[in-house]
Protein backbone atom coordinates (compact mmCIF):
# COMPACT_ATOMS: atom_id res chain seq x y z
CA UNK A 1 0.00 0.00 0.00
CA UNK A 2 2.94 2.04 -0.40
CA UNK A 3 1.95 4.11 -2.71
CA UNK A 4 -1.73 4.57 -0.97
CA UNK A 5 -3.04 7.14 0.82
CA UNK A 6 -3.69 5.54 4.59
CA UNK A 7 -6.65 6.35 6.48
CA UNK A 8 -7.06 9.43 8.49
CA UNK A 9 -9.86 11.16 10.29
CA UNK A 10 -11.62 12.55 7.05
CA UNK A 11 -11.80 8.78 5.34
CA UNK A 12 -11.39 6.96 8.17
CA UNK A 13 -14.87 4.46 8.70
CA UNK A 14 -13.93 1.23 10.65
CA UNK A 15 -10.92 -0.27 12.85
CA UNK A 16 -9.59 -3.86 11.84
CA UNK A 17 -7.62 -5.67 14.97
CA UNK A 18 -6.44 -8.72 14.64
CA UNK A 19 -3.68 -11.37 15.21
CA UNK A 20 -0.20 -11.00 13.66
CA UNK A 21 -0.61 -9.15 10.36
CA UNK A 22 -4.02 -10.06 10.03
CA UNK A 23 -5.58 -6.36 9.85
CA UNK A 24 -2.84 -4.93 7.77
CA UNK A 25 -2.93 -7.96 5.19
CA UNK A 26 -6.82 -7.40 5.12
CA UNK A 27 -6.45 -3.80 4.35
CA UNK A 28 -3.75 -4.53 2.08
CA UNK A 29 -6.08 -6.72 -0.12
CA UNK A 30 -9.02 -4.54 0.55
CA UNK A 31 -7.15 -1.33 -1.03
CA UNK A 32 -5.66 -3.27 -4.00
CA UNK A 33 -9.09 -4.42 -4.84
CA UNK A 34 -10.47 -1.16 -4.48
CA UNK A 35 -8.15 1.59 -4.14
CA UNK A 36 -10.54 2.16 -0.30
CA UNK A 37 -8.37 0.96 1.96
CA UNK A 38 -8.00 4.67 3.49
CA UNK A 39 -11.63 3.87 5.33
CA UNK A 40 -10.18 1.40 7.46
CA UNK A 41 -6.91 1.39 10.02
CA UNK A 42 -5.58 -1.23 10.74
CA UNK A 43 -4.42 -1.76 14.25
CA UNK A 44 -2.17 -4.69 15.04
CA UNK A 45 -1.24 -5.64 18.83
CA UNK A 46 2.09 -7.53 19.84
CA UNK A 47 3.00 -7.68 22.63
CA UNK A 48 0.22 -5.79 24.19
CA UNK A 49 -1.11 -6.89 27.23
CA UNK A 50 -5.35 -6.50 27.64
CA UNK A 51 -4.95 -3.36 29.52
CA UNK A 52 -3.19 -1.87 26.16
CA UNK A 53 -4.50 -3.53 23.56
CA UNK A 54 -7.69 -1.72 24.92
CA UNK A 55 -5.80 1.93 25.55
CA UNK A 56 -4.35 1.00 21.53
CA UNK A 57 -7.96 0.72 20.15
CA UNK A 58 -9.90 3.55 22.12
CA UNK A 59 -7.14 5.94 21.19
CA UNK A 60 -7.46 4.83 17.54
CA UNK A 61 -11.40 5.35 17.99
CA UNK A 62 -10.99 8.58 19.66
CA UNK A 63 -7.97 10.12 16.60
CA UNK A 64 -10.48 9.09 14.23
CA UNK A 65 -13.93 9.10 15.47
CA UNK A 66 -15.16 5.85 14.10
CA UNK A 67 -17.74 3.73 15.87
CA UNK A 68 -16.99 0.12 13.97
CA UNK A 69 -14.52 -1.98 15.03
CA UNK A 70 -14.01 -5.43 13.09
CA UNK A 71 -11.68 -8.00 14.84
CA UNK A 72 -10.41 -11.21 13.41
CA UNK A 73 -11.95 -13.95 16.22
CA UNK A 74 -14.34 -13.47 18.55
CA UNK A 75 -12.31 -15.47 21.34
CA UNK A 76 -9.48 -12.72 20.38
CA UNK A 77 -8.01 -10.06 22.75
CA UNK A 78 -9.24 -7.77 20.44
CA UNK A 79 -12.63 -8.74 20.23
CA UNK A 80 -12.35 -9.19 24.28
CA UNK A 81 -10.86 -5.27 24.02
CA UNK A 82 -13.54 -4.04 21.83
CA UNK A 83 -16.20 -5.51 23.90
CA UNK A 84 -14.93 -3.06 26.84
CA UNK A 85 -15.04 -0.31 25.25
CA UNK A 86 -18.38 -0.82 23.38
CA UNK A 87 -19.51 -1.28 26.80
CA UNK A 88 -22.63 0.46 27.34
CA UNK A 89 -22.11 2.31 23.88
CA UNK A 90 -25.14 2.34 21.85
CA UNK A 91 -23.27 3.93 18.85
CA UNK A 92 -20.88 1.87 18.15
CA UNK A 93 -20.73 -1.84 16.79
CA UNK A 94 -18.25 -4.49 16.68
CA UNK A 95 -17.91 -7.05 13.77
CA UNK A 96 -15.95 -10.59 15.34
CA UNK A 97 -14.68 -13.03 12.55
CA UNK A 98 -14.21 -10.32 9.50
CA UNK A 99 -13.29 -11.46 6.37
CA UNK A 100 -12.45 -10.21 2.78
CA UNK A 101 -15.55 -10.35 1.65
CA UNK A 102 -17.33 -8.30 4.82
CA UNK A 103 -14.42 -5.54 4.38
CA UNK A 104 -15.30 -5.02 0.41
CA UNK A 105 -18.78 -4.69 0.82
CA UNK A 106 -18.18 -2.59 3.74
CA UNK A 107 -16.03 0.19 1.58
CA UNK A 108 -18.35 0.12 -1.01
CA UNK A 109 -21.54 0.81 1.23
CA UNK A 110 -20.17 4.20 2.32
CA UNK A 111 -23.38 6.02 1.16
CA UNK A 112 -25.47 3.92 4.08
CA UNK A 113 -25.29 4.83 7.70
CA UNK A 114 -22.06 3.30 8.77
CA UNK A 115 -23.31 1.19 11.22
CA UNK A 116 -25.89 0.23 8.92
CA UNK A 117 -23.31 -0.49 6.39
CA UNK A 118 -21.12 -2.58 9.30
CA UNK A 119 -23.96 -4.94 9.46
CA UNK A 120 -25.16 -5.30 6.07
CA UNK A 121 -21.46 -5.99 5.20
CA UNK A 122 -21.20 -8.78 8.22
CA UNK A 123 -24.36 -10.64 6.55
CA UNK A 124 -22.59 -10.38 3.27
CA UNK A 125 -18.97 -11.88 4.52
CA UNK A 126 -21.32 -14.97 6.37
CA UNK A 127 -22.67 -15.66 3.07
CA UNK A 128 -19.47 -15.27 1.02
CA UNK A 129 -17.92 -18.83 2.15
CA UNK A 130 -18.43 -21.18 -0.40
CA UNK A 131 -16.98 -24.53 -0.62
CA UNK A 132 -15.76 -26.60 -4.28
CA UNK A 133 -15.59 -29.70 -5.32
CA UNK A 134 -15.22 -33.15 -3.23
CA UNK A 135 -18.77 -34.31 -5.07
CA UNK A 136 -22.28 -31.91 -4.28
CA UNK A 137 -21.63 -29.62 -6.53
CA UNK A 138 -21.35 -25.75 -5.14
CA UNK A 139 -22.18 -25.45 -1.32
CA UNK A 140 -22.56 -22.34 0.38
CA UNK A 141 -21.59 -22.26 4.29
CA UNK B 1 -8.02 -37.03 31.86
CA UNK B 2 -7.89 -34.12 34.43
CA UNK B 3 -6.17 -30.69 33.95
CA UNK B 4 -3.56 -31.03 31.18
CA UNK B 5 -2.17 -26.85 31.36
CA UNK B 6 -1.99 -25.03 33.97
CA UNK B 7 -1.30 -21.55 32.69
CA UNK B 8 -0.35 -18.23 33.06
CA UNK B 9 -1.83 -15.73 30.54
CA UNK B 10 -2.55 -12.14 31.01
CA UNK B 11 -5.11 -12.16 28.38
CA UNK B 12 -6.67 -14.63 29.84
CA UNK B 13 -9.26 -16.73 27.34
CA UNK B 14 -8.19 -15.65 23.56
CA UNK B 15 -7.36 -17.42 20.33
CA UNK B 16 -3.91 -18.81 21.77
CA UNK B 17 -5.87 -20.60 24.69
CA UNK B 18 -9.02 -21.17 23.22
CA UNK B 19 -7.55 -22.05 19.85
CA UNK B 20 -3.63 -22.56 19.56
CA UNK B 21 -4.20 -24.93 22.84
CA UNK B 22 -7.49 -25.94 23.06
CA UNK B 23 -8.31 -27.89 19.41
CA UNK B 24 -4.97 -30.02 19.77
CA UNK B 25 -5.38 -31.05 23.42
CA UNK B 26 -9.15 -31.52 22.82
CA UNK B 27 -10.16 -28.98 25.75
CA UNK B 28 -13.16 -29.12 27.37
CA UNK B 29 -13.35 -27.30 29.89
CA UNK B 30 -11.55 -24.36 31.37
CA UNK B 31 -11.06 -23.40 35.20
CA UNK B 32 -10.45 -19.34 35.10
CA UNK B 33 -9.32 -18.51 38.47
CA UNK B 34 -8.92 -14.65 39.29
CA UNK B 35 -10.25 -12.88 42.06
CA UNK B 36 -11.84 -10.00 39.94
CA UNK B 37 -13.54 -11.89 37.28
CA UNK B 38 -15.19 -14.21 39.68
CA UNK B 39 -16.87 -11.04 41.35
CA UNK B 40 -17.94 -9.83 37.89
CA UNK B 41 -21.10 -11.31 35.84
CA UNK B 42 -20.19 -9.07 33.09
CA UNK B 43 -16.54 -10.08 33.15
CA UNK B 44 -17.44 -13.53 32.81
CA UNK B 45 -20.09 -13.02 29.87
CA UNK B 46 -17.44 -11.51 28.13
CA UNK B 47 -14.43 -14.69 28.46
CA UNK B 48 -18.26 -17.02 28.40
CA UNK B 49 -18.71 -15.68 25.20
CA UNK B 50 -15.36 -16.32 23.66
CA UNK B 51 -15.42 -19.84 23.81
CA UNK B 52 -16.93 -22.53 21.76
CA UNK B 53 -20.57 -24.19 22.90
CA UNK B 54 -18.83 -27.28 24.01
CA UNK B 55 -16.29 -25.76 25.90
CA UNK B 56 -16.89 -25.29 29.66
CA UNK B 57 -15.62 -22.66 31.28
CA UNK B 58 -15.92 -22.26 35.31
CA UNK B 59 -15.18 -18.65 37.15
CA UNK B 60 -13.45 -19.11 40.69
CA UNK B 61 -11.83 -17.31 43.23
CA UNK B 62 -8.79 -18.17 44.72
CA UNK B 63 -10.02 -19.74 47.75
CA UNK B 64 -12.64 -21.67 46.22
CA UNK B 65 -10.30 -23.05 43.32
CA UNK B 66 -8.53 -23.81 45.90
CA UNK B 67 -11.44 -25.98 47.44
CA UNK B 68 -12.26 -27.20 44.19
CA UNK B 69 -9.45 -28.30 42.46
CA UNK B 70 -9.13 -31.37 43.95
CA UNK B 71 -13.01 -32.47 42.35
CA UNK B 72 -11.98 -30.88 39.09
CA UNK B 73 -9.10 -33.05 38.36
CA UNK B 74 -11.40 -35.47 38.62
CA UNK B 75 -13.30 -34.92 35.49
CA UNK B 76 -13.24 -37.27 33.01
CA UNK B 77 -12.64 -34.32 30.15
CA UNK B 78 -9.49 -32.72 29.34
CA UNK B 79 -8.92 -28.76 30.95
CA UNK B 80 -6.94 -25.78 30.85
CA UNK B 81 -6.52 -24.33 34.72
CA UNK B 82 -5.53 -20.43 33.95
CA UNK B 83 -4.40 -17.46 35.82
CA UNK B 84 -4.06 -14.12 34.65
CA UNK B 85 -0.89 -13.34 36.72
CA UNK B 86 1.65 -15.09 38.46
CA UNK B 87 1.15 -14.74 42.41
CA UNK B 88 -2.32 -16.57 41.90
CA UNK B 89 -0.86 -19.70 40.45
CA UNK B 90 1.57 -19.25 43.04
CA UNK B 91 -1.31 -19.60 45.50
CA UNK B 92 -2.60 -22.78 43.99
CA UNK B 93 0.54 -24.34 43.38
CA UNK B 94 1.18 -23.89 47.68
CA UNK B 95 -2.37 -25.66 47.88
CA UNK B 96 -0.64 -28.65 45.96
CA UNK B 97 -1.77 -31.03 43.10
CA UNK B 98 0.32 -28.85 40.45
CA UNK B 99 3.53 -30.58 38.91
CA UNK B 100 4.22 -27.96 35.94
CA UNK B 101 3.73 -24.53 34.71
CA UNK B 102 3.27 -22.74 31.72
CA UNK B 103 3.99 -18.89 31.37
CA UNK B 104 1.83 -18.71 28.37
CA UNK B 105 1.79 -14.59 28.43
CA UNK B 106 2.71 -11.52 30.63
CA UNK B 107 3.11 -8.76 28.39
CA UNK B 108 4.47 -5.28 28.78
CA UNK B 109 3.97 -3.14 31.80
CA UNK B 110 5.64 -0.63 33.41
CA UNK B 111 8.03 -1.51 35.58
CA UNK B 112 8.56 -5.03 34.11
CA UNK B 113 11.62 -6.15 32.25
CA UNK B 114 11.31 -7.95 28.73
CA UNK B 115 12.63 -11.53 28.75
CA UNK B 116 11.02 -13.27 26.20
CA UNK B 117 8.72 -11.67 23.44
CA UNK B 118 5.51 -12.70 25.20
CA UNK B 119 7.07 -12.80 28.77
CA UNK B 120 7.77 -9.19 30.97
CA UNK B 121 8.48 -9.40 34.72
CA UNK B 122 8.88 -6.94 37.91
CA UNK B 123 10.95 -8.32 40.40
CA UNK B 124 8.25 -9.63 42.17
CA UNK B 125 7.11 -11.28 39.80
CA UNK B 126 10.63 -12.65 39.36
CA UNK B 127 10.34 -14.16 42.53
CA UNK B 128 6.78 -15.85 42.72
CA UNK B 129 8.32 -17.53 39.42
CA UNK B 130 11.22 -18.97 41.75
CA UNK B 131 8.96 -19.89 44.91
CA UNK B 132 6.94 -21.89 42.53
CA UNK B 133 9.83 -23.87 41.38
CA UNK B 134 10.93 -23.84 44.84
CA UNK B 135 7.79 -26.00 45.28
CA UNK B 136 9.38 -28.66 43.15
CA UNK B 137 7.26 -27.43 40.22
CA UNK B 138 8.26 -27.44 36.65
CA UNK B 139 8.23 -23.56 35.01
CA UNK B 140 8.62 -23.57 31.62
CA UNK B 141 7.38 -20.58 28.50
CA UNK B 142 5.25 -21.34 25.69
CA UNK B 143 3.00 -19.78 23.97
CA UNK B 144 1.79 -21.86 21.62
CA UNK B 145 2.16 -25.86 21.15
CA UNK B 146 4.29 -25.67 18.12
CA UNK B 147 6.71 -23.79 20.12
CA UNK B 148 9.89 -24.42 21.94
CA UNK B 149 9.27 -24.37 25.26
CA UNK B 150 11.87 -21.98 27.54
CA UNK B 151 13.05 -23.43 30.92
CA UNK B 152 12.75 -20.76 33.59
CA UNK B 153 16.24 -20.54 34.54
CA UNK B 154 17.02 -19.76 30.72
CA UNK B 155 14.29 -16.94 31.27
CA UNK B 156 15.54 -15.12 34.53
CA UNK B 157 19.43 -15.92 33.11
CA UNK B 158 19.14 -14.03 30.10
CA UNK B 159 20.00 -16.79 27.54
CA UNK B 160 16.72 -17.57 26.17
CA UNK B 161 15.51 -15.77 22.71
Amino acid sequence: MSDRVPADSATARAIVAGHGEFASGLVSAVDVITGRGNQLIPVAVPGLCAEDIEKLIRARMDESGVKVIFTDLQAGSCTMAARRILRGADDAVLIAGVNLPTLLDFVFADQMPVIDAARHAAERGRGAITVLGAAGGVKHA
Amino acid sequence: MTLVLNRIDDRLIHGQVVVGWGQPLDIRFIVLVDDEVAASEWEQELYRMGVPPEMDVYFLNVSKAIAELPRLREDSRQGILLTGDIDTMRRLVEAGGITSVNLGGIHHRTGRTQRLRYVFLNNDEEGALRDIATLGVSVSAQDVPGARPIPLDDILAGVAG
